[in-house]
């Protein structure tokens, strides 16, 4: 591929120090474009969140990887120090993070944790902070935009935290956006005006995002490519259309039929068959042989 | 049809907004809402985020008292009991939480967030029952009992979703909130945990209140469906009647922005009928 990269993963991968040393990434390689919307997408325990953290400097102590590289720009970042890393990401890329209650602080309100990076990133006064963080709320659909800056987060429903987050990773109008299921606790109508938004930035800033989630529906109408793990291996790759529509690999073709549908009640809830299951895992132990033996 | 399990009439609930200091009104979220729930049904709830969903559900457990209204459970009023009283309805009405990460606590191991409520309402007598009944209870919900020893930061968002879920049921409980459980799960743990709960509600009876923004899940498995806005119910009936036929613009406009899995290049722009 000669197409510019704006981060790319190279053979990423990691295990756990629980379970004697399992293998949970193997061997994992994607690439985002600027301006691509990338969705990762498996089932769960398969990694994903793994390798958002990874990305971002903050795999826990129990996880070590082993081996790969991960480039933003031009920089391997699995080699910079803690400091190094923090300046490099700080302004330029966002996460979105899987657990809305414990990525926010119980104990201060949400207008101080979401003018924090305006006014270490972006240079913003407290004043000129707190009209841009009421902006951003407003764009993310919030009702009571003012009531919610004076809220604990305790204090909001779900939907409102996760919210919270979006409007305050989208703050830093970042170049990467790394999303971990954005959306799993909005109503469609908000989740729609959301996924809005990061199309609308993604035209503006040439902002790329990795996308995680397990809606197929999400990602048959916002993302670009999709890369599919099963286990920490990447199973199949490729242009969403190809993967939803004309899946090759059977693990693919599983998800689609597991998939609920509004419009087809009968369809859907088809857990992946045993015998998919069986030949995932002879994959995978196919592979560990290969890397090990 | 029979004495309902759970019924609420007019339910007023709000919160004391510790934003301007104790002294400050209550504000209402749920402006009078009426509901009841029969043995084995599986009531659908969606909305609007920050509607009172997640309000509505604690009430009805008697986690928060509502300002006024009368909810009862088996005929017994909810409303108003003591701690002692109330003990015994705890394990026959659980609730599963939209956020497990906090609902779990950080320093037990699964083991014993799985096995202490079994020993607290005596459904296990010994620590080996207890033990046993939790392994069962793990394999139902399709998680390898390794997860025993770990810490719920130690294991997937969609692992700890489904602790949240085997917690709830080893109890045996009547009646299950479940707030919202499904989102984080993937499809096929997604498509094995709604079996799971449609075979709990028939062979148990069990009754569930589900709260859902998937319209495509609450589809389904639910037998009724309740939409909410702004604290307050904008339509209810039977699932099909409701989603062939939305009555309320609200819905039309829920139904509207369903992502389907079939890449459509208008789909993102296209300006829904009632937004
Ligand atoms: N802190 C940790 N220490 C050791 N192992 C971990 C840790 N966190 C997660 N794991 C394990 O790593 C694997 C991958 O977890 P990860 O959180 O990346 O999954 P995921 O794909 O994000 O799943 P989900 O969709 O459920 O969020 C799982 O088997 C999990 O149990
Ligand atoms: N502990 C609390 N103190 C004060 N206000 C609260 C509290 N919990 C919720 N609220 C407010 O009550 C309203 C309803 O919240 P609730 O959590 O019931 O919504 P929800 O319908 O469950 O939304 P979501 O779909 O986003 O989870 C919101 O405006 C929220 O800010
Ligand atoms: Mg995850
Ligand atoms: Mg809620």
């Amino acid at each position: 591929m000669s197409e510019p990269r704006l981060l790319s993963i190279e053979g990423l991968s990691a295990v756990s120090d629980r379970d004697n040393g399992a293998p949970i990434l193997r061997d994992v390689s994607l690439a985002v474009a600027p301006g691509e919307i990338h969705g990762l997408v498996g089932e769960s325990g398969a990694g994903k969140s793994t390798i958002a953290r990874a990305i971002l400097g903050m795999t826990p102590r129990t996880v070590r990887i082993t081996q790969g590289a991960i480039i933003l720009g031009n920089t391997e970042l699995l080699s910079l120090d803690a400091r190094q890393l923090r300046r490099l990401l700080g302004a330029e890329v966002a996460l979105i993070p899987q657990d809305p209650l414990t990525a926010l602080n119980p104990s201060r309100r949400i207008e101080a944790q979401m003018t924090d990076g305006l006014r270490m990133w972006k240079g913003h006064s407290a004043k000129s902070a707190r009209e841009r963080a009421l902006t951003l709320l407003d764009e993310v659909q919030m009702r009571e935009p003012e009531r919610v800056m004076r809220c604990y987060p305790h204090e909001l429903s779900g939907g409102m935290r996760q919210r919270v987050l979006i409007a305050a990773a989208f703050a830093l109008e970042p170049k990467l956006v790394i999303a971990d299921e954005p959306t799993t606790a909005l109503d469609v109508t908000v989740q729609k005006q959301i996924l809005k938004l990061i199309r609308a930035m993604q035209a503006r800033h040439k902002t790329g995002a990795i996308f995680v989630t397990h809606d197929l529906g999400v990602v048959a109408q916002i993302c670009d490519r999709v890369t599919l793990l099963y286990q920490g291996k990447v199973m199949e790759h490729g242009l969403t259309a190809d993967l939803l529509l004309k899946p090759r690999h059977a693990y693919t073709k599983a998800l689609v039929r597991a998939t609920p549908r509004y419009d087809r009640p009968v369809d859907g809830l088809i857990p992946v068959p045993d015998a998919v299951i069986a030949a995932c895992r002879a994959e995978i132990a196919g592979f560990d042989g290969a890397t090990h033996g | 049809m029979a004495e309902p399990l759970l019924s609420a009439q007019n339910l007023v609930i709000g919160y004391r907004r510790a934003a301007f200091g104790a002294s400050q009104p209550i504000v209402p979220v749920v402006k009078g809402v009426s509901l009841s729930i029969a043995r084995g049904e599986v009531v659908g709830i969606v909305g609007e985020s920050g509607s009172g969903k997640t309000t509505l559900g604690r009430a009805l457990l008697g986690l928060i008292a509502p300002m006024s209204g009368s909810i009862a459970f088996d005929g017994t009023p909810v409303s108003g009991l003591d701690e002692q009283r109330m003990r015994p309805l705890r394990r026959r009405m659980q609730m599963i939480f939209q956020d497990p990460m906090s609902s779990l606590n950080p320093r037990h191991r699964i083991r014993r967030i799985l096995t202490a409520p079994l020993l607290l309402h005596k459904v296990a007598r010994t620590m080996r029952e207890a033990d046993q009944q939790a392994a069962m209870t793990l394999e139902r919900v399709g998680l390898p009992p390794g997860v025993l020893t770990r810490y719920p930061h130690e294991i997937s968002g969609g692992q700890r979703q489904r602790v949240g879920i085997a917690r709830a049921i080893m109890l045996k409980p009547d009646f299950v909130l479940a707030d919202e459980i499904v989102s984080g799960l993937d499809v096929s743990t997604q498509a094995q945990v709604l079996r799971l709960i449609g075979a709990l509600t028939r062979e148990m009876g069990l009754a569930m209140a589900f709260i859902s923004h998937d319209l495509s899940v609450i589809r389904a498995i639910c037998d009724r469906v309740i939409v909410m806005r702004q604290g307050e119910i904008v339509e209810e009936g039977a699932c099909d009647v409701v989603f062939d036929a939305p009555r309320a613009a609200y819905t039309r406009s829920l139904i509207d922005a369903i992502p389907l899995p079939v890449p459509d290049s208008t789909w993102l722009t296209r300006v829904d009928v009632a937004a």
